[in-house]
């Protein structure tokens, strides 16, 4: 299956799409405070945005990070162990994208989270140094393997 | 090739995703129409 098909399938199963054009609806860019395109707001039914993505992304980090959304969203709402397992996907289906460090790092706290045991953070911020180590996330969890 | 079905209201996406359980994707976008 190629990516952008993959896309299209992972949009239409997890999402309510919307389409907002600059020229159709200016007001809506204000009211959301997007301020440049291409710009991608991941928002439960109440409005409350989950995550952000501004920028033009190639199609696997895009999914990536409609992926990494969703695990934010579960996380926001207190659902640990789920969070948990969908940041543990984005980093396994995704290595190659920037939002695996990230998504690493994510459930290394959605472990510790879910659990009260620091070692998630500990084997977190291991697997970030050994892994990624040029990455902002690497540092974030750098913290976590003195 | 799959279709994504846009809607072009965000208020709309909104109200949809009461009902469905379903996260709102808002794409903002400039591109030619």
């Amino acid at each position: 299956m190629y990516p952008q098909e993959q896309v299209a399938k992972s949009v239409n199963e997890h999402f309510i799409p919307v389409k907002i054009h600059i020229k159709e609806r200016p007001q809506d860019f204000s009211r959301f405070k997007a301020d440049w395109t291409p710009t991608l707001i991941l928002a439960e039914a109440d409005g409350a945005e989950r995550h952000r993505v501004v920028g033009f992304l190639p199609a696997d980090d895009f999914l990536a990070q409609l992926h990494l959304g969703l695990a934010k969203a579960a996380f926001s709402l207190g659902q640990f162990g789920e969070a948990k397992a969908a940041f543990e996907m984005v980093a396994t289906r995704h290595p190659q994208t920037d939002a695996a460090p990230e998504a690493v790092y994510w459930t290394a706290v959605s472990g510790y989270k879910a659990s009260g045991d620091p070692e998630f953070l500990k084997k977190g911020g291991a697997e970030l140094r050994d892994r990624w180590p040029q990455s902002e996330w690497a540092k974030k969890g750098s913290v976590w393997v003195s | 090739m799959t279709a994504i079905p846009w809607l072009r209201d965000p208020d709309q996406g909104f109200k949809v995703a009461q009902t469905s359980g379903k996260m709102v994707l808002l794409d903002f976008s400039a591109a030619p129409m």
